[in-house]
């Protein structure tokens, strides 16, 4: 139940950030994707069901502010979340390679399906100018963010393992 | 004592291939409804309404008040320097504005004789704040902090200064969802003011790096639209208010087809440093 809260509350702080101090401190108009951080994360430290949720409730909040059908980035954060509890066993908290790369291919895929789904149908056919315009400085900028964001994820990840550990023996 | 030794119930988890299978079908249909229905998400307006803006309100305050002051100090200097070249400029334009004056009672009187100031000062407008920016790089559609409590519906337009913004497309009770005509999905019909000709202005995410949206579809067989151009909303857009400037042609170049023309517009609002913005409190009058 705990566990829940904390998610719900990382959720709006991750939400609230993007979308205002973020946008404040875009560079070129781009703003990081924290709240793919934020799914990915949840995805490999906690297992898919957790990334799952995670993932859904963040699309969800984007879908309602930002888009005007509902349920299209509910739908993709879901799986991306979804994929990253696959790695969930090979997760090791000491290593920083695994989840810097997680969340650089989560966020490629993020941006790739974006491009295809509502750009290119739309016959917007230049791809290497949207590659280096916005999906290449969106993932920089998205993995700086993240080696920040990440030892925060980590610590509060901990102190949930120690609790449970406590809690059986 | 029983002798049945309670044990403590396994608590039931649903597999998570079967949450997936849930949750996906839900977004797919709640997909379907919003795009092909006028079904709004009413209840998760309201929720996020009274969860997440009030943050956001605070937050934008704060953002807003730490840039003004970052500001004041950067440009205390140039300032200064800008005083004393604008005091200069102060009597010079004394001089200019007593000729200028004599013009406007003209201008003025002539205008009521043609009636023609119905320009769009007429319309009810009421003041808000963007609490939001997209926090998307695809999309610009942004979030004020008025709702359906000041009144607002959806497709009222949105302007800025003297130009048009944008239209409403989602309201919640204390915030609404914009999206701007420079956002790549954006269409508006529009008329070039000297010539009265029609064409359509759409946003276009990689050629407003430049800053420029495009035009098409302009008919103008004689070459009478030169670069500069005022554009504004058109009479017959069935979702703007008709006369709203929308910005200024600043390149015109023949489709292949020879008929018609596009190119560029400069848009009238600076979008970049967009922060209050007023919103039109009337709806274009529809045939329903």
């Amino acid at each position: 139940m705990k566990k829940v809260i904390t998610a719900v509350i990382l959720i709006f702080i991750s939400f609230i950030l993007q979308s205002t101090v973020f946008r404040a401190l875009a560079i070129q108009g781009i703003v990081p994707n924290l709240l793919i951080i934020l799914t990915a994360c949840s995805g490999f430290m906690q297992g898919d069901r957790f990334g799952v949720f995670v993932g859904f409730f963040c699309g969800l909040l984007m879908d309602i502010f930002f888009f005007d059908i509902i349920g299209f980035y509910a739908l993709l954060y879901m799986y991306i979340g979804y994929l990253n509890g696959f790695f969930h066993n090979i997760f090791y908290p000491d290593d920083i390679k695994l989840p810097l790369i997680m969340i650089t291919v989560s966020d490629l895929l993020y941006s790739l399906t974006v491009y295809v789904l509502l750009f290119l149908l739309r016959s917007r056919f230049d791809f290497g100018y949207y590659f280096l315009n916005i999906i290449l400085p969106e993932l920089v900028y998205t993995i700086f963010v993240a080696v920040i964001f990440y030892p925060i994820l980590l610590l509060i990840s901990d102190i949930f393992r120690r609790a449970e550990k406590k809690k059986e023996e | 004592m029983s002798p049945l030794v309670r044990r403590k119930k396994e608590r039931f988890r649903l597999p998570v291939k079967y949450w997936i299978l849930i949750l996906s079908s839900v977004c797919v249909l709640l997909m379907c409804l919003t795009f092909m229905t006028d079904f709004k998400f009413n209840t998760a307006n309201y929720i996020v309404g009274y969860t997440i803006v009030p943050f956001q309100n605070g937050l934008s305050k704060v953002g807003g008040y730490l840039t003004e002051k970052a500001e004041l100090v950067a440009q205390i200097n140039d300032l200064l320097a800008e005083n004393e070249a604008l005091k200069q400029q102060v009597d010079e334009l004394t001089i200019e504005n007593t000729a200028l004056m004599q013009d406007k009672y003209e201008l003025n009187t002539l205008r009521e004789l043609y009636s023609l100031d119905q320009q769009y000062s007429d319309y009810d407008k009421i003041g808000a704040r963007i609490i939001m920016g997209g926090s998307n790089n695809w999309f610009d559609t942004f979030v004020i902090n008025k709702g359906s409590n000041d009144g607002i519906q959806p497709n009222m337009n949105i302007m800025a200064g003297s130009g048009l913004v944008g239209r409403v497309v989602e309201v919640g009770p204390n915030w609404a969802q914009v999206i701007s005509i420079i956002d790549d999905t954006s269409n508006v019909s529009a008329t070039v003011l000297s010539t009265s000709d029609n064409l359509i202005v759409s946003g276009d995410l990689s050629t407003m790096e430049n800053g420029y949206i495009r035009f098409s579809q302009l008919v103008d067989e004689d070459d009478k639209v030169v670069v500069g151009d005022k554009v504004v909303t058109s009479d017959i857009s069935d979702r703007y208010q008709p006369g709203i400037l929308i910005g200024y042609v600043s390149y015109i170049e023949e489709d292949s087809n020879n008929l018609t023309k596009s190119g560029y517009i400069t848009p009238a609002v600076d979008f970049k440093h967009l922060s209050e913005v007023l919103v039109i409190t009337e709806l274009k009058q529809t045939i329903d």
